[in-house]
């Protein structure tokens, strides 16, 4: 166990949609289907925007966000994929959570010849194995 | 130089030493099996290639993915760069072959031209045991691999333009595979009244 417990996962694709999302704990906030959305295409929104406050051009975009209630890790890929964990406070290791969980989807959303590209992940394998890696994590 | 090997070849190395490898015959046979076939189909040389093209494309925006959750090749600075990540860590993952990178300056180009390189494959996997019967002479059988690089560097925010120049079933030393850049693509918030 790596502090706190893991909340829920949201993977965004490179235009802002939600593509996956997955709530973790009880105590994850229960969202409707379309409020998952709107959040997750904000969240998108709002890292891009927010790379205009940096100093320097070429900043990565947002890669963490803390509350007293939870932290947010948000891992960008190159492609624009985009990864966001949120977890209770406290918790180690998300970004190596995440970059796991991005091999687990070049392995077996991409990899799979009926899943098409920025569509939303309904792939058993994936969720499998997905299952498997958060287990052990939070083993 | 001598002792130590260039970084880029280690993390090829590494890179490849993790992937699931598969029977490099198989592979081999199984690609000139999907040439076959589209030759049979669209009955066209040209349109062959072209298909195969496209087939690689696609083939390209999804395996950029894995690259990069497992090739842990970092970011690169300039084009330069990008062609030795692709030669030396990316054919080396996929393909088990080492490749070489040229780069290539037109002697009168402006100083503002975008940067090309060229893609040197000494063991393609592709070609062996293949020999290209007459009427199908100019077919570009290696067309695969163009679009495979031209689909991954779009996914990256970098318009390519690929060709096959040379290649060994032309009578050719080698494959050679030019990658000249178009454009780069960054996105960047921008207020709607602009």
């Amino acid at each position: 166990m790596s502090g706190g417990r893991l909340l829920s996962l949201y993977i965004n694709n490179r235009s802002g949609g939600l593509i996956y999302q997955r709530n973790l704990s009880p105590a994850a906030a229960k969202l409707r289907d379309n409020d998952q959305l709107t959040v997750a295409s904000m969240l998108s929104s709002l890292a891009l925007i927010l790379q205009e406050l940096a100093p320097t051009s070429g900043s990565r975009p947002m890669s963490s966000l803390e509350a007293n209630g939870f932290v947010l890790c948000s891992y960008d890929v190159p492609t624009g994929l985009k990864l966001v964990m949120l977890a209770e406070p406290g918790t180690q290791g998300l970004e190596l959570l995440l970059k796991a969980i991005h091999a687990l989807y070049a392995d077996y959303a991409l990899k799979n010849p009926f899943y098409e590209l920025d569509m939303p992940i309904k792939c058993d394998k994936f969720d499998e194995r997905l299952t498997r890696l958060l287990h052990d994590f939070t083993r | 130089m001598a002792a130590q090997r260039p970084p880029y070849q280690r993390l090829g190395d590494v890179a490849f030493s993790k992937v699931e490898k598969v029977n490099a015959e198989l592979f081999t046979l199984t690609y000139g099996a999907v040439v076959v076939q589209l030759l049979k189909d669209s009955e066209d040389v040209e349109q062959t290639s072209i298909q195969l093209e496209k087939m690689g494309y696609n083939i390209g925006v999804r395996i950029i993915d894995e690259f990069l959750a497992k090739a842990n090749a970092g970011t690169c600075t300039d084009f330069k760069e990008t062609g030795e990540v692709i030669a030396k860590v990316a054919f080396r993952m996929f393909l088990g072959v080492t490749v070489d990178c040229r780069h290539v300056v037109e002697p009168n180009a402006p100083a503002d031209a975008m940067p090309a390189f060229h893609l040197i494959i000494v063991d393609n996997p592709l070609v062996d045991f293949v020999e290209l019967p007459e009427h199908c002479s100019t077919l570009a059988y290696c067309n695969l691999l163009c679009g495979v690089v031209r689909g991954a560097l779009e996914m990256v925010g970098m318009r390519v333009e690929t060709k096959l120049l040379k290649d060994t079933l032309w009578g050719d030393e080698h494959t050679e595979i030019s990658v000249s850049l178009k454009e780069l693509v960054h996105e960047q918030y921008r207020d709607d009244d602009e």
